[in-house]
């Protein structure tokens, strides 16, 4: 079809390189690098004794091969584990921000100059492995939140980070989970407190830009009774021919009727047509509504990435609570997509709805993978789980995991999976109906994707079908 | 208006249609008739732009606002957008996408390229019901999947409402009157005969003379092996009719 070069020539704006001077560790992993990293964040001693104990156990943990694709070893000796722009003693103000730091999230989008007071969202903008602004942090305090990068919270807040950190992803949940909380250096930190409506959405906007470096970052989020908080991920890297890794944790805690609602826009650099370079996305995220009447609801956007290994969750423990999850995974060329998430069913009368979207294109894989299990204490529990593939040609496959593990009788667990294909003869109808093969795209990715789009932040789900249309522009027809 | 010449068109390096000329003006209505297989279809679809078809000779002419264009230049959307509409013979199942939807979208881009102000969602709907009343339709599936799971006769009844939509200049039908019963011949027969007006041309591909109870044509072209092989007057597609095909292919192979 005519225009495809176009379109994939424009495949991914965010590819760029920043030059800038950093301060960076030597590659390898060893407890001497630990110990470094710890000093350079200046932390007490309870978060370096975390570190070198879960380092210790990780040594003794295996790389976790059931996802549903292969892919180059990676060289854990042969990675950077810290690259942090040069500063002195740490901005006081956006005005002492490094100018090339601000073009560079100016560039992608992410507004974290002072004027960007008027957008409504406060940001905390990471840069490999530091935060480098958070905005907004004047209204926010009014309030009594806390939104500041975690290796700050560290410093200043240890007894809530003692308290929450590694109670609902336990450091030797995984093996990358072991490795972040082993070598994390920054991330993002929220506590909302006791019947707070936190007054704008929070953000985090992560940038990958060293090569040969690992991004570790950990984010905690915790709702305090009767608090709500809705907050949201972006994440993009340069283009490179080698692939990267990026592990992550993020523990959300919703305490007694807190909401925690917690979207993402995953578009880290995918590799290029021919699969070579992209990012290695292996992330455990994880909530828990620990008080009944919690709500945690994830929603995602996975667009970018060369292999995604991800299942955000939900612990359902108070009685009452509700879990959701709400995904479009989105694989093109090469990508490879193994993701879902896990329903913990404990508490009383818990609700959890499973609403999962994949499209996959050209050779890609895209897998769902989800568990509801339900506990023999949780009576009367209720599951929905929906999950659709979109099949864009014959090269790509689509699968579907779900796995069910029930204990308790009086548990009521819907499941419904539907797979379709968008055929050039659909393009050709909506054409002829005087739709753009763009239009065309758009309308049928909103149509698929609109349960999903729906929970999206407004501006986030404008971006949101943008960014899946030009990922699918060059592969219809 | 539309001017074919000497059209020749294949599929997978099989030549189908082997040197059309028709002429259509404004206002009229032609029936193209033939056996299966003899390029009816192909000729719709060539006229729509489909991908599958190679032009292999021979150009289509549009003639519009007193400009002359070359449609086969033309991607197929921007030939919908300058006025070229398909009824499809077997319409395509979109799923996800409410019907109502994708009329809305079809008419705001048609608009946005005529440089016409698009409309939003509630005037659309009385736009919409409007269409529909004029058609004498029920509504029952418009808030639908685009076709999905609807009846044969909801499928071609849908092709109609959305000609009347978005208002083409040139209308190809491509046995839009098979697989109907009665009721639905007569609703789409009807129909068709509402949209037909002075300044636009109608196409109607069909097997059976039924539909011209309802639209009178101004020409019959039979087609045979991928060439057009006689052409008449409304009469000729009774003859067909009561004596079928093969006299005229007789005639044309002598």
């Amino acid at each position: 079809m005519v225009g495809n070069e176009q379109f994939l020539s424009k495949d991914y704006k965010y590819g760029f390189t920043t030059n800038i001077e950093v301060d960076e560790l030597p590659k390898g992993l060893n407890e001497d690098i630990i110990k470094a990293i710890s000093k350079k964040k200046g932390e007490p001693e309870f978060m370096l004794n975390f570190r070198l104990s879960v380092f210790e156990k990780w040594k003794t943990m295996a790389e976790p091969h059931w996802a549903d694709f292969d892919y180059n070893p990676i060289d854990y000796q042969n990675l950077k584990y810290y690259s942090a722009p040069k500063k002195k003693d740490g901005p006081k103000s956006m005005d002492e921000v490094d100018p090339e730091l601000l073009d560079t999230f100016e560039k992608l989008g992410v507004p974290i100059h002072e004027r960007a007071r008027l957008a409504g969202v406060a940001i905390d903008a990471v840069f490999d492995s530091v935060s480098v602004a958070t905005t907004h942090q004047e209204l926010l305090s009014k309030h009594g939140v806390i939104f500041c990068p975690i290796s700050e919270a560290v410093k200043k807040h240890p007894e809530l980070v003692q308290k929450y950190l590694g109670t609902v992803v336990p450091p030797t949940d995984n093996f990358f989970a072991s490795l972040n909380s082993a070598v994390f250096s920054d991330g993002s930190f929220v506590y909302i407190p006791k019947n707070v409506r936190c007054p704008m959405d929070l953000s985090t906007y992560f940038r990958i830009n060293a090569s040969e470096t690992g991004q570790f970052e950990r984010t905690l989020i915790i709702a305090d009774e009767g608090s709500y908080v809705s907050y949201i991920e972006g994440c993009t890297a340069p283009m490179r021919d080698e692939n990267q890794l990026h592990a992550a944790v993020v523990e959300l805690i919703a305490l007694k009727d807190a909401e925690i609602k917690y979207s993402t826009v995953q578009n880290w650099y995918a590799g290029d047509k021919n699969g070579v370079g992209g990012i290695y996305n292996f992330v455990t995220k994880r909530g828990k509504c620990a008080g009944s009447g919690a709500k945690i609801s994830w929603t995602q956007v996975e667009a970018g990435s060369a292999l995604t290994w991800k299942y955000p969750s939900v612990i359902l423990q108070g009685d009452n609570s509700i879990g959701e999850f709400y995904s479009v995974a989105l694989t093109n060329n090469y990508m490879k997509a193994d993701t879902g998430t896990k329903m913990i069913h404990i508490g009383k009368n818990t609700r959890s709805r499973i609403i999962s979207k994949g499209i996959s294109a050209e050779y890609s894989t895209n897998t769902y993978r989800g568990l509801v299990r339900i506990a023999p204490s949780a009576e009367n529990a209720r599951n929905y789980s929906q999950c659709d593939s979109l099949l864009v040609g014959d090269k790509c496959s689509a699968n579907t995991f779900p796995y069910l593990e029930v204990k308790n009788s009086s548990a009521t667990l819907e499941h419904e999976a539907t797979t379709s294909k968008i055929s050039t003869d659909q393009i050709f109808y909506l054409n002829s109906r005087g739709l753009s093969t763009e239009s065309a795209i758009s309308l049928l990715i909103n149509g698929f994707c609109k349960e999903v789009f729906k929970e999206l932040p407004l501006e986030f789900s404008v971006e949101a079908v943008r960014l899946l249309e030009m990922r699918l522009e060059g592969s219809i027809g | 208006m539309l001017t074919i010449k000497d059209i020749s068109a294949s599929v997978d390096g099989k030549e189908i249609l082997k040197g059309i000329n028709l002429t259509i003006k404004a206002g009229e209505v032609h029936v193209i008739m033939g056996p299966n297989g003899s390029g009816k279809s192909t000729l719709s679809k060539v006229v729509a732009g489909h991908p599958d078809y190679q032009i292999t000779n021979g150009e289509i002419v549009y003639d519009i606002n007193f400009k002359k264009k070359n449609l086969l230049d033309m991607e197929p959307d921007v030939r919908a957008k300058e006025g070229i509409f398909m009824g499809f013979q077997y319409p395509v199942e979109i799923p996800s996408v409410s019907n109502e939807e994708f009329l809305r979208a079809a008419f705001n881009e048609i608009c946005k390229y005529q440089g016409v102000e698009d409309m939003d969602p509630l005037d659309f709907q009385d736009f919409l019901k409007e269409k529909m009343d004029f058609l004498g339709m029920g509504e029952k599936f418009i808030n639908r999947e685009l076709n999905v799971g609807f009846s044969g006769g909801e499928k071609k009844r849908n092709e109609i409402l959305q000609m009347a939509v978005l208002s083409p200049k040139i209308s190809f039908l491509d046995e839009t009157d098979s697989g109907l019963d009665v009721d639905a011949l007569r609703v789409v027969g009807e129909g068709i005969n509402k949209l037909k007006r002075r300044d636009n041309a109608i196409i109607l591909i069909t097997h059976y003379h039924r539909l011209l109870d309802y639209v009178k044509p101004d020409f019959v072209h039979v087609m045979y092996d991928g060439k057009i092989v006689k052409t008449g007057e409304e009469s000729l597609a009774y003859d067909i009719e009561k004596n079928g095909y093969d006299s005229i292919i007789k005639e044309s192979q002598n």
